[in-house]
């Protein structure tokens, strides 16, 4: 169809929270139709692996809403203690899953189920030693030309 | 709530997968059957008038009940 819309999205961070917008937005928009692609690079990557193993850090993240009003008075240098992040990471899981978020590989698997194209940074996965192995099958490896091809002709470009 | 063919409760669910269960359930029926949505997200509200909008299935009705909300959705 000439005239399906398109999206493109550039999803560059690694951390539990950040992992989301992208695959909200690509799986609802194939909810609607569009043809959709994301293209993973640095620390994007790290939502390919095949067993997903992010984390929140509410270091330099003042914006983060802790329990307790921690957020509000305990001492910013404590959140570098050893196990402050995976305490963090556990609470911010248990919280999604009361309020019936969607895990990130459901989300994930909704996104490759509705034929989102999934393109992982070429350059990337060789500065950081991965193995495509490592990764979910169903990928594409390209660069920046690649990329264009897709997004120059796309409605909606993010750069999450 | 007026007849329907296929029924998807999506109570508990929140923001996409109400939408994405919806799109799942829908292409899986004959064009011109009914789906009824039941879902407790209050964002389902405005999100499911977009839905239909943007991909041309009809919402026929769209309310709240029992502090749920239920939507009729006519596959085209």
């Amino acid at each position: 169809m000439a005239d399906t819309k398109k999206l493109a999205i550039i999803a560059t961070k690694g951390s539990l929270d950040w992992a989301y917008p992208p695959f909200i937005l690509a799986s609802t928009a194939a909810a609607l139709g569009y043809e959709v692609q994301i293209f993973f690079t640095f620390y994007g990557l790290q939502l390919l692996r095949k067993k997903l193993a992010l984390e929140v850090t509410p270091l330099g993240n003042p914006g983060m809403p802790m329990p307790y009003g921690m957020d509000k008075w305990f001492p910013t240098f404590l959140l570098a203690a050893p196990g402050m992040q995976s305490l963090m990471t556990s609470m911010m899981k248990q919280k999604m899953k009361d309020k019936g978020v969607a895990s990130l590989e459901e989300l994930r698997s909704l996104c490759q189920e509705a034929e989102v194209k999934f393109v992982a940074c070429q350059m990337t996965v060789d500065l950081f030693d991965i193995d495509r192995n490592e990764f979910i099958d169903g990928l594409e490896y390209a660069g920046a030309a690649a990329f264009f091809e897709f997004a120059g002709d796309s409605d909606i470009c993010l750069y999450i | 709530m007026s007849n329907f063919d296929n029924e998807l409760d999506a109570s508990g669910l929140n923001c996409p997968l109400p939408i994405l269960r919806a799109k799942k359930t829908l292409n899986s029926m004959a064009s011109g059957k009914i789906l009824h949505i039941i879902a407790t997200d209050p964002g389902s509200v405005k999100d499911f008038d977009s839905f239909s909008k943007q991909t041309g299935n009809e919402l026929l009705e769209s309310k709240e009940e029992g502090g749920k909300f239920h939507f009729l959705i006519k596959k085209t």
